[in-house]
């Protein structure tokens, strides 16, 4: 331990929607209870092995417009997803190294040029309490701590000194291996348009009229504004399917559900554990960051995964 | 029982009665118990469908599941939880023409059925209240509300749903309600679980 006074952040400037994400709360689906957690997982990892936290610790994502946090001790911090300017005590810093910050300095983490939501870790962790396991805040549920608001104070976690040491040895840092994907790139990379994600059949792509899942890959679609951590909703040519009702069934991440008037919703981390309109596709796991920092506007396409599912 | 993949990593089973979803899930649990599928992180229940969620190889599971001899679920005798309701939702003059019914006439025929909590899901503490079936099944809207209010007693297929909280929604909108659904302070956070009967009774002013 640190012999300083507490380990803590303060928030100066909270951005349009910044909250605390770790994993989320696998295994409580069945009681309605979204999994939730960091939308872009590789990048929610990264950053905390950038500053020697364990992979799944909990840290800030941010949404659009950054974030800015002032160190009330000294702490070592790492920004990774979104490509933003990164500001310490005004001076610009690296997105995806790890960096320093002492008592008092301000990180900001500007808006994002491209891509939506950054991540930043800080040695130690947010001490945020548990709710079922996790200290990820699920917008649809309401479970877990509230967004951030200016003037929040938020503790960290306990560091050994090994650990707060080793985190810096810039030698090392070659030995991490950065996520393969765009979104997840910590610098010189940027979200390409359009977002291309690879789909598989979704458990009722028989629902979809002729020519079935094809249909994905001759279309482009585009991110509408009201899309949040439930869901993207992609406009676009709507798609024929069946008419009809389903009775509601369960819900995966990256879940691609055709509504009755053709328009699509993907759903992200905190999407609902059932739902009663069919799912046509599923986006493969390994595009789902993609889907995290595709932008309001931005372009989607599909193309099918070739194999079985 | 069908098999449908949901991607490369999950599973839906599909049966084609309640009962049997009750029996299947119950079979699942007990099999998890003794190891089985150790990847698995969650198993969900619905209408007519259990859903697999951590599962890679997708034949050798179905195998297995059709291998089972699953005993039939013991129908559950619930408490009766008596849900006070204001029959005032923007939708009911659409249930009233499902239904072929004068709209005033919704709240005496909703609140004159018997119903019970068959699962939960969608939301925490969102309970899928069986007891529309006979011809009383209701059509969702074409597209969803962005934000249906907490305390929304709506309809949907053959299930009444309570929102705990706002969030998006399809079901149509017949009343609201003042009961809290889903309180992390309480022991149980859920108002209403499976197997609970549900009486909803008519306070509108």
């Amino acid at each position: 331990m640190t012999g300083e006074s507490k380990r803590a952040i303060r928030v100066s400037r909270a951005g349009a929607l910044t909250t605390v994400q770790d994993c989320g709360r696998p295994g409580y689906a069945h009681l309605g209870v979204p999994r939730s957690g960091a939308l872009d997982a590789p990048a929610h990892h990264l950053a905390n092995r950038l500053v020697g936290n364990p992979p799944a610790a909990p840290v800030l994502e941010t949404t659009l417009t950054g974030v800015a946090i002032s160190a009330e001790c000294d702490v070592v911090a790492a920004v990774t997803g979104a490509r933003a300017a990164v500001r310490v005590g005004g001076q610009p810093a690296r997105l995806g190294a790890p960096i320093r910050l002492r008592r008092g300095q301000l990180l900001e983490v500007r808006s994002a040029t491209s891509g939506v939501r950054s991540y930043l870790a800080f040695s130690g962790g947010l001490a945020v309490p548990r709710v079922l396991g996790s200290a990820s805040a699920d917008l649809l549920s309401g479970l877990g701590p509230p967004r951030l608001a200016s003037g929040d104070v938020l503790q960290l976690g306990p560091i050994d000194e090994t650990g707060g040491r080793n985190c810096c040895v810039l030698g090392e840092l070659p030995a991490i291996a950065v996520p393969a994907g765009p979104a997840s790139a910590p610098a010189g990379n940027s979200v390409p348009e359009p977002v291309r994600l690879v789909v598989h059949p979704g458990p009722r792509f028989d629902w979809l009229a002729s020519p079935g899942l094809p249909v994905l890959e001759d279309g482009q679609w585009m991110v509408s504004p009201d899309s949040n951590r439930v869901a993207l909703r992609l406009a676009g040519q709507p798609v024929r399917r069946r008419r009809g009702e389903l009775a509601s069934e369960g819900l995966v991440c990256g879940a691609i559900q055709a509504l009755p008037d053709g328009h699509l919703v993907l759903f992200l981390a905190d999407h609902p554990t059932t739902g009663g309109y069919p799912v046509i596709a599923v986006v493969d796991p390994a595009c789902v960051s993609a889907c995290a920092q595709a932008r309001p506007g931005s372009k989607i396409s599909f193309r099918l995964a070739s194999g079985r599912t | 029982m069908k098999f449908r993949p949901a991607g490369p990593g999950a599973l839906l089973v599909e049966v084609d009665t309640l009962a049997e979803v009750r029996a299947l899930h119950a079979q699942i649990a007990r099999e998890r118990a003794r190891g089985w599928a150790p990847a698995l992180m969650d198993v969900i229940p619905a209408a007519r469908t259990v859903l697999l969620d951590g599962v890679t190889d997708h034949d050798a599971v179905a195998d297995e599941i059709r291998s089972w001899s699953v005993p039939p679920h013991p129908e559950a005798s619930g408490q009766l939880v008596e849900i006070a309701c204001r029959y005032d939702g923007p939708d009911l003059g659409d249930v009233a023409r499902q239904w072929g019914v004068p709209p005033e006439r919704v709240a005496d025929v909703h609140s004159g059925l018997t119903h019970e909590v068959a699962f939960c899901g969608f939301a925490p503490g969102f309970p899928y209240i069986a007891g529309l079936g006979g011809g009383r099944e209701v059509a969702r809207r074409d597209r969803p509300r962005a934000a249906v209010p907490a305390g929304s007693v709506a309809l949907g297929d053959e299930y009444t749903g309570i929102y705990p909280r706002t969030s998006p929604g399809g079901w149509q909108i017949i009343g609201h309600t003042d009961a809290v659904m889903w309180d992390e302070g309480r022991d149980p956070a859920a108002l209403l679980r499976p197997g609970d009967r549900v009486r909803f009774v008519n306070v509108t002013p």
